[in-house]
């Protein structure tokens, strides 16, 4: 437990480490740091606080001077230099403990930045930034929406909770997208990684972030057992890493015999150079369930590393015909290949990409997992078996499978198809026209004697010549030319064009844009009555104020466009200017209602008034006093 | 598959089905004691000149009783007694079609209730719309190469508004089958059911003012094929009535409750739906159906609250009835239910 004050002497360099120093005592503690000088006389005091400072600085161990730097933010700082490493190591890890404690706490000036532009409700800080985000998300990809949101949020008609309220939906799907993708590997072979080499100092740099560590035990599972089983008990993570890279500069430099020399040396090392066995059983395993009907999954060929004889080395040459060294070659092809099944694959793990302990150990649970539901040899034998037959079916062969179609069931056919005479004969007689006044006399044998005749004349006759008298067929031929030209072009041609495709492009945008403000305010006016509170009455008064101004541009909108258009654009906006109309009559008599009910009571000044609550509303009972 | 020339059956080779309106009432009634004998005069030269205008065409023609519907003539039965020489200047097939229709009306007269008061004038239109598919059904399933089907209806009677349901069964069917569905009405009203029956599948609906030019109306609208259609302007109807009817009392409504299994219409509201039973699922999402009010542009058909639920066609969620708008696209025939919330994605 660090003493939570420290104090030391130290002598303070202001112009640097050549400064020769003010001498004096250094107090250290949780917010601020303290130097006063030996020297009374000395100027050089200083009072300052930790916020002030931004990181520290020191100098090595070994070095001529124990000197402990706090910088500051703008670049300047505050130079120490102490008696002894040790006295600076302690204030350093003060310095360092303070100052890590401090960078944790968000500052408290910083929360006025992050208050977004928009009205601010009194539930603002219950949101979470990540509803915040999809928010923003949302009205990013839809413009209707941000334009809505714009006109009605800031303009000042509606809150943000209100808005949102009716769009739950869209925020949880927007939830489920957003969680449900992951990104895969990259195509890039990451796990073949090349180091920097740097020539003036010799050194060969290997630089593995998280990610390339996951691609690694990925592809490659003989390293990943052997991180797990190495690290921490046998070696640091920083050694391990260091002898992978090792390897693989062996492998990629054409250093065979240094590799074997290594190899022979370190047992560690030698993991790393030999092939992947758990690679090679994995695929021996793989190919032994393969169905042989038309699964690609795995083939022969999958255990390429015990195939002689193809592909290039990684050192770029040809395979030779020494293979009495146990280490085998590694060649291009088998990490291609290796690299692309495990991108195809995916990503198993759900795990952030941190520790790489976690990391290796979740991706050993989940090939365990995986084995232990795989089943057993024999029953995938049995599954293949049934697979096999069942595929060596000859579809063509067999009779045509027709879906069982759902029966047709009506309860009582005979009346949903019969007539019921009695209500057909009301009803022909309702809608009757003159043909039915006309047929009455006649009894069904006349009818039918006459039309029996007039048929027999027709037999007897012959057709009449001509069939059409000219002049009537000229008339019907002009009747049938003028309805053609009369009706409008556009009018039945294509039935799925609407009306607004027809019309100009600002005019669809201005109507579509105002039906939907106008949807939505209605929406809220609605849902406001009946009207409880004065939070309430300001609400339908904003929304009705917004709802009279569109009903002001619509109108407008009407006069803008050709007249050819007209009539259809009013009939569209008509229905609007009704539902419109309608939320101000009901506005309007519920205000009326309002008022008889204040000038009643004013008026009943005098008398005895009682009021009572029933069910929420506030009934007002008068009653006379004598 | 058939090349393009083993396929003897051009674009513009048609099998048109001739329904003719038989009802003796009706044209006993008509002005004028000769009305049929004049429709007669008009209608077999024009189906003659179908015949005429290509070789392959092919000709169908059932007569619409009151009591009963049958076949009268069908141009691709081999060995018929067209080859008899013409009489009179009638050619054989005219003929042909006169002694069924004789034979016809004869039947008819039998089956019909003797000394009974014409109650019902309408004729079965519903009987002939079905003979009709079912022929057409047959020619579409002997194989690919068919001429293309089209169904012409001469009819002069009102319209029978207790075949409600018959003749919109047939008339999807029809819209199933993209058989389209021609109407000539000689009669003295608009009938609304063939209004909206060639308005579905896609025909033409005309009403001649003149009996005596039907020749001329017939030859020049109803005459072309379904291919030359693409380039020939034809009437269209300027409004079409589309009133439903009521399931109980087969009554034209306006506004009416909705079974939302099966979508049966009833004017007054029922707990149980006479057509699909007492049920409480709740159907699928996304259904479509025969049912418009005007051609008003998005107008709101409010269906007062029933006690099953119907499921927002977007958001798939089950509402009562009161939350659901239910909107009427222009130009087509479905009607869409959606809950208010989403309904601003429409």
């Amino acid at each position: 437990m660090e003493p939570p004050v420290v104090t030391m002497r130290a002598k303070y360099k202001a112009s640097g480490p050549k400064d020769p120093g003010v001498a004096g005592v250094l107090t250290m503690r949780d917010d601020s740091f303290i130097f006063r000088p030996n020297d009374p006389s000395s100027s050089v005091k200083l009072d300052v606080s930790f916020r002030c400072i931004k990181g520290h600085k020191f100098s090595k161990e070994g070095s001529k001077q124990a000197l402990l730097n706090l910088t500051q933010d703008k670049g300047g700082g505050y130079m120490f230099e102490f008696a002894n490493f040790k006295d600076r190591d302690v204030c350093r890890d003060l310095v360092g403990r303070v100052l890590g404690r401090l960078q944790c706490l968000p500052p408290s000036d910083q929360s006025a930045q992050v208050v977004p532009a928009q009205p601010t409700t009194q539930h603002d800080n219950q949101l979470s930034m990540a509803e915040m985000e999809q928010r923003m998300n949302l009205l990013r990809e839809d413009s209707e929406l941000q334009k809505l949101h714009r006109q009605l949020v800031i303009g000042g008609v509606l809150t943000e909770t209100e808005f949102w309220a009716t769009r739950k939906n869209l925020l949880d799907d927007a939830a489920h997208k957003a969680s449900k993708q992951r990104a895969g590997f990259k195509s890039a072979m990451l796990a073949d990684v090349r180091p920097l080499t740097d020539g003036r100092t010799n050194k060969v740099t290997f630089s593995l972030t998280p990610e390339i560590i996951h691609q690694i035990f990925a592809e490659k599972p003989a390293v990943h057992q052997a991180f797990l089983k190495f690290v921490p008990s046998k070696m640091s993570e920083r050694d391990f890493w260091t002898k992978y890279c090792r390897a693989e500069y062996l492998h990629r430099t054409k250093n065979s015999v240094a590799a074997a020399a290594e190899a022979a040396e370190d047992e560690e090392l030698a993991v790393f150079l030999k092939h992947d066995d758990i690679l090679a059983s994995e695929a021996r395993r793989k190919i032994r369930r393969v169905d042989p009907t038309v699964d690609m999954a795995a083939d022969l060929g999958d255990d390429y590393s015990h195939l002689p004889g193809h592909g290039i080395l990684r050192d770029g040459s040809k395979e030779s015909v020494d293979s009495e060294s146990e280490l085998p070659k590694r060649t291009l092809l088998q990490d291609l290949n290796r690299h692309a099944a495990v991108v195809l694959e995916g990503r198993t793990l759900d795990v952030e990409l941190g520790d790489t302990r976690t990391v290796a150990e979740a991706l050993a649970r989940s090939k365990q997992a995986e084995v232990a539901t795989e089943t057993s040899d024999e029953t995938e034998n049995q599954k293949r078996l049934e697979r096999v037959s069942q595929m060596t079916e000859i579809e063509d062969l067999q009779a045509p499978r027709s879906l069982p179609y759902a029966p047709l069931c009506i309860k009582d056919p005979r009346e949903y198809f019969d007539s019921q005479r009695a209500n057909a004969f009301k009803a022909t007689g309702d809608t009757g026209s003159g043909v039915n006044k006309d047929c009455c006399h006649l009894s069904t044998k006349q009818a039918y004697e006459s039309l029996r005749a007039q048929i027999l004349e027709v037999k007897s006759v012959g057709f009449k010549d001509p069939i059409v008298i000219p002049d009537l067929a000229l008339k019907v031929l002009n009747d049938v030319n003028q309805q053609l030209s009369s009706t409008d072009p556009q009018l039945g041609k294509n039935p799925q064009a609407t009306v607004l495709d027809m019309l100009p492009h600002r005019t669809k945008e201005e109507l579509l844009q105002h039906w939907t403000s106008i949807q939505e305010l209605l929406r809220h006016f609605w849902s406001s009555y009946p009207l409880t509170t004065t939070f309430l009455h300001a609400k339908v008064n904003r929304v009705k104020d917004a709802m009279a101004q569109i009903y002001r541009k619509l109108p407008e909108v009407k006069e803008s466009v050709q007249s050819e258009f007209r009539h259809q654009v009013s009939l569209l906006v008509k229905p609007m200017l009704q539902v419109l109309d309608e939320a101000f009559k009901h506005y309007d008599a519920e205000m009326q209602k309002r008022s008889t009910k204040t000038m009643s009571k004013v008026g009943m000044t005098g008398l005895g008034v009682f009021y009572t609550r029933t069910g929420g509303y506030y009934t007002v009972k008068y009653e006379v006093l004598p | 598959m058939a090349s393009a020339t083993s396929n003897p059956y051009t674009d513009d080779v048609s099998l048109l089905i001739v329904l003719m309106d038989t009802n003796p009432y009706f044209w006993g009634a008509m002005n004028g004691a000769a009305a049929f004998s004049q429709f007669l005069n008009q209608v077999l030269p024009f189906l003659n000149s179908i015949l005429l205008l290509n070789q392959l065409n092919q000709l169908v023609v059932i007569a619409t009783g009151v009591n009963s519907c049958d076949y009268l003539y069908d141009s691709s039965r081999v060995g018929h007694e067209s080859e008899k020489r013409s009489t009179k200047g009638i050619p054989g097939h005219s003929l042909e079609i006169l002694q069924k229709l004789e034979d016809f009306i004869a039947k008819d007269q039998q089956l019909s209730n003797s000394d009974e008061a014409p109650g019902k004038i309408c004729s079965l239109l519903s009987g002939s719309l079905s003979l009709a598919l079912c022929y057409i059904q047959r020619i579409l399933r002997t194989g690919p190469v068919h001429p293309q089907p089209r169904i012409l209806c001469l009819q002069a009677s009102p319209d029978g508004s207790e075949q409600y349901v018959a003749i919109m069964n047939a008339i999807f069917s029809a819209q199933r089958s993209m058989v389209p569905i021609d109407s000539c009405v000689v009669g003295s009203e608009d009938s609304a059911f063939l209004q909206q029956a060639s308005y579905i599948t896609g025909g033409v609906y005309q009403k001649p003012q003149h009996l005596d030019g039907l020749f001329q109306c017939l030859s020049m609208v109803f005459a072309t094929d379904l291919h030359s259609r693409r380039f020939l302007k034809l009437p269209t109807p300027t409004g079409v009535d589309f009133r439903a009817s009521c399931f109980c009392h087969k009554e034209p409504i306006g506004m009416g409750y909705v079974c939302s299994v099966c979508l049966s219409i009833f004017c007054k509201y029922h707990t149980k739906c006479s057509t699909c039973g007492p049920t409480k699922q709740v159907p699928p999402r996304g259904y479509s159906f025969s049912f418009t009010y005007g051609m008003a542009k998005w107008s709101r058909l409010c269906l007062r609250p029933f006690k099953f639920f119907l499921r927002c066609l977007v958001c798939g969620f089950p509402r009562r009835g009161m939350d659901l708008r239910i909107f009427v696209p222009p130009h087509t025939i479905s009607l869409r239910v959606t809950s208010n919330l989403c309904s601003a994605k429409i």
